[in-house]
């Protein structure tokens, strides 16, 4: 299976030395708890470590690992455990556009391979890799639920979707070069509605 | 009481039960691997697959509770098939390097896949490989082997108390490992090793020592706490190569601490193998007969008065029982146990005992602990406390230092002083001492070798009496112990009364200015200055303190050499068994003490071990049952006084070095350095 960040089950790369919650979190940690039984707080380890992970610029370091058991009372462990479970918890550093091609059955008759192809020679790395302007990490995952208008990818959190190769470099250029690139289907689709009555 | 068919075969079985467990009531065995009967029910290994009447699949026997009338088939051709198929899927990736192996030979997964497995897998695939984690100095793990049963996760958490380990990823990247490879820590770590189906986790120490059919297996008892856990000790010749636990529910359960398992390397190292006489401030090896005279020479020449025996902390009961003999038999009651200075009432069994039981501790809903810290001087019990607070929802309280019990505790302080609080009804907890059905006081030795330990006695009695903490069906009042010879030494009167005040004082001043002849049973643990116009006669196993100042040194066996009877915190007698003969030209104590005897005309009235334990039995009648556990009457114990505000000291700074075997141990030390800091510095940073 192609590499993961989301996917392994240690933290080795080189560590930053501190993690610590910035105001604004704090106050969102509150509000996160306040909806568990006072005796519970650790079921709110999912909902913390996302925070963690925006925090943390897409990835969960060792400390904010660390931070995060510590806020809720839980041992460290336990805590990696659920962060290693899923894969949406990247345990490494991961570019500023994180690039998740589907590649399930839908997606892949479409055409997903090419995209990942390209993607590949856009970023000069493997999946998984993180690119050296650290920009882009692209990755391979399985459904995403959006099918209907496949092949499509996810990146950060919008979906971009009746994708081509074409249509995809264009995305990555622009992202790039910082500039706008609109999310949804890339052909004026609407929704998921039929493109032509029948 | 409610009935379940299993293969068209009615039997009865108790409310709570589950499929397997009402199947084993009818004889018959399912395979598991996940499943064990003191661990949480985790359902993932599928092994245990029944048919159930009704069911379209088969069920997992270990997670489905039984009920009334309801139908299991074990032996249907789909039950087979089950097994067939969950062998299989269990080693597509599993490395089938039994040869190489230490599980061979005990292994669930090779006995279970020659029962139920078949010979043949439909998996060409290249099998998945994990890398080895580091898990201390005491578990060697080969993480390939795993199959995820996630038996040793649940032991941590649940009977050890510490979230160590864990299962990381999923599905084919699933790996168990502590965070960030760092040691277990636990004193009950090696349990894993057992409870692993698995050649996953194995004894580091015992790694590619021995196959399991080669060894001598005797079942013996624990001598490095007071607990007297009962454990199967495995030896090839002079040598033993690793110590398992035994069942005994009143006692350990069924596990045992790592010092137990782990220590025996020090029966190798160090060892007394010959009799030695000091000359010239160097140690000359000697023979018995020679070492013998000069000890004869000593005596006679010394007034009785002036002979003295301290016993130590792994004597078993012949040794301390012949010894006095010999004392009495000679003019001199000069024999003492109570080296530590621990103020209990020798005339009072009840003081000086673990009076609850262990496995009573279950039923306690409050627990007072007082100078103790249970987790290093009977890890065992601790575990028993800790099963109690998660399963009856027992308040524990900690007057003493803090520590990471593996328990949540109220703190009441670091002073003696909240005693007096707590029975004057100044403090809080008397409420919660008035409302407890059933309290236990666990009374440490820290708390009682002080200058003021009598009064601390005094006040916890009143309090036993104040707070019904004693009556028909209930004794609470406990002390801990932490070394396997003083109750017997008591129980024998192994103890001068003169002493009483204040035993080291009086030690030293029967030693200082006056020619003395001092006979040290294993005694290491004393100030060996004190001795320095004395002659003195060293009778033990190991080169420690004690034999470094001696005079003479007579070669005796350790635990695993002798037969010997031992008696537990709580008053339990309990047989050990000889594992091997003894090292060298070592002698059993007791033989020890009947060839001096002989020599020096006294009336030592037995000739071998059956008549000694006779003569013992005879003394105190309590020896006569083996492993059962007395009740003491309640009496006054104690001398009323004031409680001095001073903290209290911790009578054990290194679970892992407590004693002359364990000293020697290179596990240990391995153990001191690795895990012990692990215990210093927090996990979790402050910042
Ligand atoms: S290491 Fe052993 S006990 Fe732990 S999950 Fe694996 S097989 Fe089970
Ligand atoms: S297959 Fe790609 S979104 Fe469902
Ligand atoms: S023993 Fe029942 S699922 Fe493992």
């Amino acid at each position: 299976m192609s590499r993961h960040p989301g996917l392994i089950n240690k933290t080795e790369f080189p560590q930053p030395d501190n993690f610590s919650w910035t105001e604004e979190n704090l106050r969102k940690i509150d509000k996160i708890i306040d909806k568990y039984p006072k005796k519970r707080i650790q079921s709110a380890v999912i909902p913390i470590l996302d925070l963690a992970q925006k925090q943390n610029g897409g990835w969960l370091s060792q400390k904010a690992i660390e931070k995060v058991a510590k806020t809720l009372s839980m041992s460290i462990i336990r805590v990696m455990e659920v962060a290693t479970f899923y894969s949406m918890f990247n345990l490494e550093p991961v570019g500023k556009n994180f690039v998740q091609i589907c590649r399930t059955t839908p997606c892949w008759l479409r055409g997903s391979d090419k995209l990942t192809k390209i993607a590949k020679k856009f970023t000069k790395c493997e999946l998984g890799q993180l690119s050296e302007d650290k920009l882009f990490t692209i990755v391979e995952v399985e459904c995403l639920g959006a099918c209907c208008n496949a092949p499509m990818v996810q990146i950060n959190n919008d979906y971009y979707e009746d994708l081509n190769e074409n249509i995809l470099l264009k995305i990555l250029e622009d992202l790039k070069n910082n500039k706008d690139v609109k999310s949804g289907s890339q052909i004026g689709r609407i929704n998921s509605k039929p493109l032509k009555q029948c | 009481m409610p009935t379940i068919i299993i293969n068209d075969e009615k039997i009865e079985f108790k409310e709570g039960m589950n499929v397997l467990q009402a199947c084993e009531l009818a004889g018959i065995e399912i395979p598991r691997f996940c499943y064990h009967d003191r661990l949480s029910i985790a359902g993932n290994c599928r092994m245990c697959l029944v048919e159930m009447e009704n069911s379209p699949k088969p069920i997992a026997s270990c997670a489905m509770p039984a009920t009334d009338g309801m139908k299991i088939k074990t032996n249907s051709k789909i039950v087979k098939d089950a097994r067939h198929g969950v062998m299989e899927f269990l080693l597509i990736n599993h490395p089938l390097d039994c040869p190489i192996c230490d599980q061979g030979g005990e292994c669930d997964l090779q006995d279970q896949a020659m029962y139920y497995g078949f010979d043949k897998s439909s998996y060409k695939e290249n099998k998945r490989a994990v890398n080895n984690k580091y898990m201390g100095p005491l578990i060697s793990t080969i993480m390939t082997r795993c199959i995820h049963c996630t038996r040793c996760v649940r032991f941590s958490t649940e009977i050890a108390g510490v979230d160590d380990l864990g299962l990381l990823g999923r599905g084919e990247k699933a790996e168990i490992t502590t965070y960030l490879e760092k040691a277990m820590n636990s004193e009950l770590s090696g349990n894993v090793i057992d409870l692993c189906p698995v050649g996953a986790l194995t004894n580091k120490p015992y790694e590619f020592q021995a196959r399991p059919w080669e060894l001598k297996k005797t079942e013996t008892i624990d001598v490095f706490d007071a607990v007297g856990s009962n454990i199967r000790v495995d030896s090839i010749g002079k040598k033993v190569l690793r110590v398992l636990p035994r069942i005994n529910e009143d006692i350990n359960e069924e596990w045992i601490n790592d010092k137990t398992r782990f220590a025996i390397d020090g029966l190798q190292k160090q060892r007394l193998d010959k009799c030695y006489i000091k000359e010239n401030e160097r140690f000359q090896e000697t023979s018995w007969k020679k070492a013998l005279d000069r000890i004869i020479l000593q005596i006679n020449k010394t007034s009785s008065k002036n002979i003295m025996t301290l016993s130590g902390k792994l004597s078993d009961v012949e040794t301390i029982f012949s010894t006095k003999m010999l004392f009495d038999n000679i003019g001199s009651n000069n024999y003492e146990c109570r080296i530590d200075n621990v103020r209990i009432e020798p005339k009072a069994r009840v003081s000086y005992t673990f009076n609850t039981g262990i496995a009573r501790i279950e039923e306690s809903d409050l627990i007072l602990l007082i100078g103790t810290n249970p987790r290093w001087e009977a890890s065992i019990l601790n575990a028993r406390i800790r099963k109690s607070y998660l399963n009856n929802n027992t308040r524990v309280a900690l007057i003493g230092n803090k520590k990471d019990l593996t328990y949540d505790y109220e703190y009441l302080g670091n002073s003696l002083k909240i005693l007096e609080d707590i029975l004057n009804e100044k403090n809080d907890f008397s409420l919660l001492m008035k409302e407890s059905k059933k309290p236990m006081i666990i009374l440490g030795e820290a708390a009682l070798a002080r200058q003021d330990g009598n009064c601390v006695l005094n006040v916890c009695r009143k309090m036993c009496e104040k707070f019904s903490i004693v009556d028909k069906n209930w004794n609470g009042f406990n002390f801990l112990n932490s070394s396997i010879s003083k109750i017997g030494a008591l129980d024998i009167g192994f103890y001068n009364e003169s002493f009483s005040a204040d035993v080291q004082k009086n030690i030293d001043k029967f030693c200082s200015n006056k020619e003395s002849v001092v006979f040290l049973l294993g005694v290491d643990e004393i100030d060996m200055d004190i001795f320095q116009n004395s002659f003195v006669v060293y009778i033990g196993h190991h080169g420690d303190r004690g034999a470094h100042r001696a005079d003479v040194i007579l070669p005796a066996p350790a635990y695993t050499e002798k037969d010997s009877l031992y008696v537990n915190l709580e008053g339990r007698i309990l047989q050990a068994h000889q594992c091997h003969a003894p090292l060298g030209d070592a002698k059993e104590e007791w033989k020890i003490m009947k060839m001096l005897g002989d020599m020096l005309g006294a009336n030592m009235k037995f000739k071998n071990l059956h008549e000694l334990r006779e003569l013992i039995c005879l003394s105190n009648e309590l020896f006569r049952e083996i492993n059962v556990l007395h009740k003491n009457k309640f009496s006054t114990f104690g001398i009323s006084g004031e409680i001095i505000e001073s903290p209290i000291v911790d009578v054990i700074n290194n679970f892992y070095m407590t004693d002359p075997i364990s000293r020697s141990s290179k596990t240990m030390a391995e153990c001191t350095s690795d895990i012990l800091k692990l215990n210093k510095d927090a996990l979790i940073p402050n910042d």
